[in-house]
């Protein structure tokens, strides 16, 4: 009785399960982190490749387009991804399918030992992660006591950073006043991601293909909204800025 | 009454030797609690200490209580973080244990520790502090290297077991055999199969010719198929052994002299390693298979199809069986009608993200609980279940003591119903009334934990993951299990009504633990401030994961405006792990800066 090789999200609606089960559920599936501040029944913080797309996500580049501009390639199906959960969970290859933190209850021990001498069925998900090399970028955050640094390339897209970053700063967003949610960190409310590129030139994250913004990107800011005001999109680079 | 004055005047050495057939740690713990007298007789007569978490007392105290003991065993860390749910440097640490005991209890014979931090001096210590030092058990544990074991094989004189299953052992070199000493020969047991590097196969077959003695030896994954010929023509004896690589060609002379030497070992009953094994090799073992009692192939991936049918049909006294999923509802169907006498059984799975075809179903463990009907022990990770199928096992096999059940898939329902698995699991806590261990998965609502706390009256440990709707879930369970001693919880909406729910349960059980679920730091500290013998442990994770970076260096720190976020006045915040369990040793003082003790 094998099941057909569908492919699996963890954290979202399997195709069998009825719907109704599966808006708080997902709620449930959340790898919090204990952020102060951090509770938002909508909130999707997850750091997994396949996030359940939701209208009600807020994800934080979807904001950002708001404003126009031109879409990266990954940012375009985000409006209309409610509509086809299940044709986006099937492309996704099964090396990038989500992994739940210690699910399956596996050892760590038997994990690792297991991961040296894989089966000859299965792709080994570590070979698929490394790339040839990797490249840190500094980001730092206004306020923050720490910068850190991230590997662009361990990310396919800007969801994947955004996530990330969320998870990296959300903390301090909150430090101050209660009632902040990490998400606010990226929507615009409080704080823009902008990014240095190889020109030098501070830029808005989100408005270019993710592959491009990859290449360019020197290191990254997560600014104070007020601060923001005049940083241009990129199509706009060309005119002078103040 | 005359029988009270009686009693007076019973000479403690009556007291005591009456206390010598009280073997098990509840009974004497029990019978210390009585009086002052029998409080002190039996501390100063108790041989066996089992501390089942390491912060429910300090070090100096239990040491103190008992100058006389023997064997300690001492659990550190929560269960979870053998699934990396619990930051590094969370604590655990053996040290100021074996400090204490070094300090207090000198005829030290036996140290046994699981999910415990134990470092290389520690090891040192152990060697030099316990003339008497015999036997040293490590499971899952980390933190050292093999210098450590070197420092306990060279000063251990009387060294008769060394036993590391599973722990993250650094690898400094092969030298550690080396350190056994010429004189040593009182091994028993020895076991490194955890050990990932290079072994020096000359000291291990020296050390096993002058170990008359040895009944258990599980080697590594490095020693070859030659030198585990000699080493069993050496011990024809060995009851339990755990091989190396068993890799050979068919005509060499290793495979050869492994066939010749398997055929002598008439009381081999327990059988591991299988690195590697090519079907060849399996066929050498065949032999030794009628005798087998406990069998353990989970790290041997090829054995699957025909070879795994093939070998386990010689296997007919088995009573442990240890596989992955790859041998499939086939091969355990073929267990079933093979295997009368079995007890235990672990299916493992070999894919953790359940791509493959190749695993076990219901089918599989409905057929086990056809055939195996003494059946009391199962773990058990399986791509679909149906509750009908668990329904028929519960009937099966009413002996189960402890059923661990993980479906692959978080909240998958039933696919023959599309319903969850409230029934399913209920049948087993209904059916199954010896039941102490549980571990339950799939789709599951509030209904289960009301049949478990109506009818899992024995239970002792469970582990949730994924389930229920609502704080009642948590609440049957805490109402319900008179017997509860551990809780564990994560990713289920359970939130702070079921925390406080009954918060004097908690000092009837070990611990509890909750990670990813709905409960506030408002809860939390109530529980603090109602139950002052708890210690009510939040762990930070943003903190915990911040100083794994500044030490990895993906971390800088800018400005010392440290900010101490956590405790900024917002009860409301959600707490994502918590930790609580009873103890007489205070807040602990080793807790990192992430650990946050309310």
């Amino acid at each position: 009785m094998s099941p057909p090789l569908v492919e699996h999200n963890y954290m979202g609606p399997s195709g069998a399960r009825s719907t109704e089960a599966s808006s708080p559920d997902l709620r449930q599936t959340e790898l919090r982190l204990g952020l102060p501040g951090s509770e938002s029944p909508e909130r999707k913080q997850l750091t997994l490749d396949l996030l359940p797309p939701s209208a009600k996500g807020k994800r934080g580049f979807s904001e950002l387009k708001k404003d126009g501009g031109p879409s990266g390639d990954n940012l375009g199906p985000q409006g209309k991804e409610d509509k086809s959960n299940k044709g986006k969970l099937e492309e996704k290859k099964p090396a990038a399918k989500a992994q739940v933190v210690g699910w399956p209850p596996v050892r760590s021990y038997r994990k690792n030992t297991m991961a040296i001498n894989p089966s000859k069925n299965k792709e080994d998900a570590a070979e698929v992660k490394q790339g040839a090399s990797c490249l840190y970028v500094k980001v730092s955050m206004d306020g923050a006591p720490y910068l850190r640094k991230v590997d662009l390339q361990t990310y396919k897209n800007y969801r994947d950073l955004s996530t990330a970053l969320e998870k990296m700063f959300g903390g301090f967003t909150s430090g101050g006043s209660a009632n902040v949610e990490p998400t606010d960190l990226l929507n615009g409310s409080e704080f823009v991601l902008t990014y240095e590129d190889k020109d030098g030139d501070w830029m808005l994250v989100g408005d270019v293909p993710w592959e491009m913004f990859a290449e360019s990107c020197r290191r990254l800011r997560i600014m104070k909204g007020s601060d923001a005001i005049g940083l241009a999109p990129r199509g706009e680079k060309s005119k002078s800025r103040n | 009454m005359k029988v009270q004055s009686a009693m007076f005047y019973f000479p403690e050495e009556v007291i005591e030797h009456i206390f010598s057939f009280l073997t098990h740690h509840h009974d004497r713990n029990t019978v210390s609690t009585v009086c002052k007298a029998w409080y002190k007789i039996e501390r100063l007569s108790r041989r066996e200490v089992f501390v089942g978490n390491c912060y429910a007392i300090r070090p100096d105290r239990a040491a103190a209580r008992f100058p006389g003991l023997w064997s300690l065993s001492l659990k550190g860390k929560p269960h979870f973080a053998d699934f990396d749910l619990v930051p590094p440097d969370w604590g655990g640490l053996a040290g100021p244990w074996i400090e204490a005991l070094a300090r207090s209890c000198p005829n030290l014979e036996e140290l046994r520790m699981k999910r415990m931090v134990v470092s290389d001096e520690n090891l040192e210590l152990l060697g030099h502090a316990f003339p008497k030092f015999k036997a040293l058990v490590l499971v899952s544990c980390e933190g050292f290297s093999t210098d450590g074991l070197a420092a306990v094989a060279r000063s251990c004189k009387s060294l008769r077991e060394l036993d590391l299953q599973e722990n993250e052992i650094e690898d400094r070199g092969p030298r550690w055999l080396n350190s056994f000493p010429d004189m040593c020969t009182s091994l028993v047991s020895l076991n490194f199969a955890c050990l990932k590097g290079e072994v020096n196969l000359k000291s291990l077959e020296r050390l096993v010719c002058r170990s008359p003695n040895l009944k258990c030896l599980r080697l590594n994954r490095a020693v070859p198929v030659e030198t585990l010929a000699k080493i069993i023509n050496q011990c024809p004896n060995l009851e339990d052994l755990g091989t190396g690589s068993l890799l050979a060609d068919q005509f060499s002379e290793a495979y050869v002299s492994l066939v010749c030497a398997l055929q002598k070992c008439k009381k081999l009953r327990s059988l591991s390693g299988f690195w590697d094994v090519s079907p060849l090799c399996l066929l050498a073992v065949y032999p030794v298979c009628a005798n087998l009692t406990g069998l353990n192939l989970s790290y041997a991936p090829t054995v699957q199809g025909q070879d795994f049918i093939n070998l386990i049909q010689h296997c007919v006294k088995l009573q442990r069986l240890w596989v992955l999923d790859s041998v499939g509802d086939k091969g355990l169907t073929v267990v079933a009608s093979a295997c009368k006498e079995l007890q235990e059984l672990r299916v493992f799975p070999s894919d953790l993200f359940a791509a493959g075809p190749a695993t076990v179903t219901e089918e599989g463990l409905v057929a086990i609980s056809t055939g195996c009907p003494k059946l009391n022990s199962l773990l058990y990770f399986c791509q679909s279940m149906t509750n009908s199928a668990l329904i028929t096992v519960s009937k099966n096999c009413p002996n189960f003591t402890r059923f661990r059940l993980a479906i692959l898939e978080p909240r998958k329902p039933d696919p023959a119903t599309n319903e969850p698995f409230d029934e399913g699991f209920g049948a087993v806590v209904k059916n199954c009334k010896n039941l102490r261990r549980f571990s339950i998965s799939g789709l599951l609502t509030d209904q289960v934990f009301y049949y478990i706390g109506k009818y899992a009256k024995a239970l002792e440990m469970l582990s949730i993951a994924f389930a229920g709707d609502t704080d009642q879930g948590m609440t049957y369970v805490l109402n319900g299990c008179k017997n509860l001693r551990k809780l564990e919880i994560r990713d289920c909406p359970f939130g702070d009504g079921a925390l406080l729910a009954d918060v004097t349960k908690y000092e009837t059980m070990r611990s509890l633990w909750m990670s990813s679920c709905d409960i506030s730091l408002r809860g939390c500290k109530a529980l603090a401030t109602k139950m002052p013998s708890l210690n009510v442990e939040i762990i930070n994770e943003w903190e915990a994961e911040m100083e794994e970076n500044l030490n990895n260096g993906v971390a800088e720190v800018i400005s010392n405006n440290n900010n101490k976020h956590f405790n900024n006045g917002n009860d409301d915040r959600k707490v994502e792990k918590l930790y609580v369990y009873r103890t007489v040793g205070g807040p602990r003082s080793d807790a990192p800066d992430f650990v946050w003790t309310l």
